[in-house]
């Protein structure tokens, strides 16, 4: 009778719009015509499948996926965790988050990064995992350091760890960025100020979770992830006469 | 008051950044790390059909090529059928139907192998019953809107992501060569402007090394700006 449909259209209240005036890139980057809506199809409510053959379990640990054996980055030990769930509060078991950031200094280990600060030589800086049938999923890492960015003269990213995640179908694609609880510098970045409401820019800031830090090893933030709900057909297959 | 509706609401999204490459190539930034990086084949060795190349550049407003884009793409096999529990059936062994490709960080330029999907059922028709026997008990989803009754013109589902685009770009890539089949696709005539249509179909280009090319330029906006959906 019943059975899963589309999934609930994107508030695009809720992300932020192309254009960003004050975050200077979008400027050229931003369509000028409206998007045009589309109801889904089996091209959008399909989307590509991982297994834990497609990574090692090592993948999740960025303190030790590139550092030398028996060496470690430097920086604060954090341990990132939370759940993927969806908008019906329904976890997203089996799904792929990857995520990538700057080493304790604020550098990235990659080659278009000039910053003053040095690359770490224990530190790649990116790692990814499935979530469990739970739709937990946990990394280790050390904790981002904040950075100058071209905007204005004068611009700093907030302490961030970039995140990307699949979800089960192509519409719930979602790249996305994890800030700390109590960085001064969220309030001020306008990459964090496209988002257009507080409320949502809370969001994406992840909480200091005491009870899941390792006593003496790791402190820990909590970072859940919503992507988008779907749909019940529920009376839909009688009007079809099925 | 009225009682609370206890739905999530969706993260937002934020931009990939410079340094997409990190996370999602990191060989392109310059490093090893993975066993194995996720996207680099997209239809695999036992994939029928026809072997096809797809080329392009992403241009920004002011005529430039974007040079730090990360694109991936979404599309069936030859047969129509998503590598996805609900994709319509099987795929051959190793066809995934996704892959990720980035830029080149000089020209813009980027590229990626695949094979050429076939035709893809569409949405069917309110009260018209099943368009097509249902393969697989969660094809419920499909039964509801009044669109056209056609299957969909073989295409690729394309999403764009980079420094300065704030969310993800949705579009589709349709060939050049399937006149026919475009001209009844569900999706391409729901573009109002019939002078849009055209931005969502891709070139040939030519024969390299036996394989046919495609190009298909994205126009981030302005003359030209390519279709781009919320799906
Ligand atoms: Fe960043």
């Amino acid at each position: 009778m019943s059975g899963p449909a589309e999934y609930y259209q994107r508030d695009r209240e809720r992300h932020p719009p192309a254009y960003t005036r004050d975050y200077k890139t979008s400027v050229a980057r931003s369509p000028s015509k409206a998007l045009i809506s589309l109801q889904q199809s089996v091209s959008e409510v399909t989307g590509p499948v991982f297994g834990h053959n497609d990574i090692d379990p090592i993948d999740n640990d960025l303190i030790h996926n590139y550092a030398k054996p028996g060496e470690s980055p430097i920086g604060e030990r954090i341990i990132v965790h939370g759940r993927v769930l969806d908008e019906n509060g329904r976890p997203v078991p089996n799904t792929l988050v990857e995520a990538w950031q700057a080493n304790a200094g604020g550098r990235y280990r990659h080659k278009k990064d000039t910053y003053l600060a040095p690359i770490d030589p224990n530190f790649g800086g990116c790692g990814r995992t499935l979530t469990d049938e739970n739709g937990y999923y946990f990394f280790r890492t050390v904790k981002p350091g904040a950075y100058p960015w071209r905007n204005w003269v004068n611009n700093w990213r907030p302490a961030h760890i970039h995140m990307s995640v699949f979800g089960t179908s192509f519409s719930q694609r979602l790249i996305t960025q994890c800030y700390f609880e109590g960085d001064p510098l969220i309030a001020q970045c306008p990459i964090v100020k496209t988002i257009p409401s507080q409320d949502a820019i809370d969001s994406l800031i992840a909480a200091l979770d005491m009870n899941a830090t390792v006593p003496l090893d790791s402190i820990a933030y909590k970072f859940d992830i919503v992507l988008r709900g779907r749909r019940s057909t529920l009376f839909e297959n009688r009007l079809e006469g099925n | 008051m009225v009682q609370r509706l206890d739905y999530l609401k969706e993260t937002p999204s934020q931009t990939a950044g410079p340094y997409v490459h990190i996370g999602l190539a990191p060989g392109a930034a310059g490093f090893d790390i993975y066993r194995q990086e996720l996207g680099w084949d997209i239809a695999g060795p036992n994939a029928k059909g026809e072997r096809i190349r797809v080329e392009g550049v992403v241009i920004d407003g002011t005529g430039n090529p974007v040079k730090d884009v990360l694109i991936e793409a979404w599309q069936a096999n030859a047969a129509g059928i998503y590598a996805h529990p609900e994709g319509g059936g099987e795929v051959e062994d190793g066809f995934r139907g996704w892959g990720r490709v980035i830029t080149d960080f000089e020209t813009g330029e980027w590229g990626f192998d695949t094979v050429k999907p076939g035709p893809v059922r569409a949405r069917r028709k309110l009260g018209s019953g099943p368009l097509h026997p249902p393969a697989h008990a969660n094809d419920d989803w499909q039964g509801r809107a009044d669109e056209a009754h056609h299957d969909m013109a073989p295409h690729i589902n394309l999403w764009i992501v980079a420094r300065g685009i704030n969310i993800g770009l949705n579009t589709r890539m349709y060939f050049e060569d399937e006149g026919a089949a475009n001209a009844t696709d569900p999706v391409l005539n729901l573009i109002e402007w019939e002078s849009r249509r055209p931005t969502l179909i891709a070139k040939q280009a030519g024969m390299r090394d036996g394989v046919q090319v495609y190009r298909f330029d994205i126009r981030l906006q302005g003359e030209g700006e390519t279709v781009f959906f919320d799906i």
